[in-house]
């Protein structure tokens, strides 16, 4: 969050500022405020539970399950039932020195400390903290080391339909129903009116096409570059919302790196390509400076066209996940105190930051959205000296 | 730390569904809806401009409406005023014809009159003279048994005669 309005000002002078910055910044503090408060509750009851291990499972670890809920894993767990837990089996694929390995993540038995052993394909699987290792040849159990590492085991390339993976298709599904309907509901119309889905879709691609790519890149090179940034405004937006679906078991997509490192990478490579020699100038030769001036503003450029998706790639994995992470953290409160009567204060706290983790949703799509554009806008600006 | 290592798997999968996703809907979905909403604008701005055309059409109707009118109006005030001087002149033209000839036929009675006057004093004249003459004639007669009297009545005829 604090990310997030220190870049768009230090990268996007030319933004809008007033549309977003005052309601953002009232929902910053706040955030911050409740954000800091649960991570020292929290943090203290873990570092206490950590010092009583051996109590028993029966232990709660705010950490642990915070942890479990943002972060990828090879089940879809739904739901614990008379402490058999629910979960949608999902398929396991390796790529082990026998060649591709694949198999259902049921055959672990929901077991995540290691100790269940997979035989496939010459080998032996184990998960442990939802990552899959290959017994070395000739062992039979995992070994852990005191730092709880397997010490007799290596990871092979996980190609698994994991958890994100599995609700990323599901968004494209949802996003190829909803477009589809919407292109269709043009069709059907004689004079170009949408009707149904389209007519609620259009607003939101107009507000791309208007807000965004046009002042951003200019009037005349925008065209190119509509296609990409309402694939990325859309898909981050509808990611975000499912990871909002306590059902979906906060599936956080949009909050993990590897899904904001790869649309930050596309958004880099684009901008990299269509950059003019009046963009490869303002790196490496800056116009209308003095030469030492010059020498000394081309590392720091160079260095900006790497911070550029970088920042984006963090921008929205940070906030999504400390959204993730605060609403957690408010439930966990609950148990915690082990008190029913601090469940009516969570609930209306997580009620709370869920609205508004609800527009973040939308801003944060938004902001990726019209960096990108901008960022393409500078590449391709001509001159105009 | 783990939560900042990007999964293998998940970059894999990611950048091959989101690629494709790009892909489809730039052709089944972008191309269509953004085509159809700028040809929509562009038939508004059509239409915005036909009928900002329309009405400048229509503008100058009017204008050329207003000015017809008024020269129509100018006509007319013209027509009027030239029947009115003509009324004006075939009055005046038609007094001063009647006048004349009231003033001619005034004259041409007066000279019958005239002459009437004349013959009927003609006539009167040969009247009286004839009958001046019976009277002479009677008087004569008379007289003429009288011889004085006879040159008396000759004497005083004569005197008379010359008044006339």
């Amino acid at each position: 969050m604090f990310v997030n309005s220190f870049n768009v000002r230090t990268f996007a002078p030319n933004l809008k500022q007033g549309i977003f910055n005052p309601v953002r910044m009232r929902i910053n503090t706040l955030k911050n405020i409740i954000l800091s408060a649960l991570f020292i509750a929290v943090f203290n009851v873990s570092f206490a539970s950590d010092s009583k291990e051996g109590d028993g499972d029966e232990k709660f670890n705010p950490n642990e399950m915070i942890m479990h809920h943002v972060k990828d894993a090879h089940e879809f767990h739904i739901i614990d039932w008379n402490k058999k837990p629910i979960s949608l089996p999902l398929p396991i694929i390796l790529w082990t020195d026998n060649g591709l390995t694949t198999f259902m993540s049921s055959g672990f038995h929901h077991d995540d400390s290691g100790k269940e052993i997979v035989e496939k394909n010459g080998g032996k699987f184990v998960k442990f903290h939802e990552k899959i290792y290959q017994l070395n040849d000739g062992e039979t159990v995992a070994v852990f080391n005191d730092k709880h590492e397997l010490t007799n085991a290596v990871k092979p390339l996980d190609f698994s339909i994991t958890r994100n993976v599995f609700m990323m298709w599901v968004s494209v599904i949802v996003l190829l129903f909803i477009f589809f309907s919407a292109a269709r509901s043009y069709k059907k119309s004689k004079n170009n009116v949408p009707s149904g889905i389209g007519s609620f879709v259009e607003p939101l691609v107009v507000f791309v096409r208007d807000e965004i790519a046009r002042p951003m890149i200019g009037e005349h090179k925008y065209k190119r570059y509509m296609p990409y940034l309402l694939t990325v405004f859309f898909f981050i937006w509808i990611n975000n919302i499912f990871g909002l679906i306590p059902i979906l078991n906060g599936a956080n997509l949009s909050g993990n790196i590897a899904f904001t490192m790869v649309l930050a990478l596309f958004t880099f490579i684009i901008t990299t390509l269509s950059g003019n020699k009046n963009y490869w100038q303002h790196i490496f030769w800056m116009p209308g400076v003095p030469v030492p001036m010059k020498i000394f503003l081309m590392p720091i450029e160079i260095i900006g066209m790497f911070t550029k998706p970088i920042s984006l790639m963090i921008r929205l994995f940070a906030n999504i996940t400390a959204g993730h992470i605060i609403i957690l953290a408010l439930m966990s409160l609950i148990f915690i105190f082990k008190s029913v009567a601090i469940a009516p204060v969570s609930v209306a706290f997580s009620l709370f930051i869920t609205v508004i983790e609800i527009v973040v949703t939308a801003i944060q799509a938004y902001i990726f959205t019209i960096l990108s554009a901008l960022y393409f806008g500078m590449a391709t600006e001509e001159a105009h000296h | 730390m783990e939560l900042v290592n990007p999964g293998f798997g998940l970059v894999f999968w990611t950048a091959i569904t989101f690629l494709i996703l790009l892909f489809i809907l730039r052709k089944f979905a972008w191309k269509p809806i953004l085509g159809a909403v700028s040809d929509r604008e562009e038939g508004i701005k059509d239409a915005l401009a036909s009928a900002e055309k329309a009405r400048q059409e229509m503008e100058n109707l009017t204008a050329d409406n207003e000015r017809i009118l008024q020269e129509a109006r100018a006509e007319r005030e013209a027509m009027l005023k030239d029947a009115r001087d003509m009324k004006n002149k075939m009055i005046s033209d038609a007094k001063e014809e009647a006048q004349a000839q009231a003033s001619k036929m005034i004259e041409q009675a007066q000279a019958a009159i005239e002459s009437e006057k004349k013959a009927a004093m003609a006539e009167l004249k040969s009247h009286v003279a004839g009958l001046s003459i019976d009277i002479a004639e009677k008087v004569v007669r008379d007289e003429l048994s009288n011889k004085d009297k006879q040159l008396k009545l000759v004497e005083g005829m004569l005197g008379e005669a010359t008044l006339n």
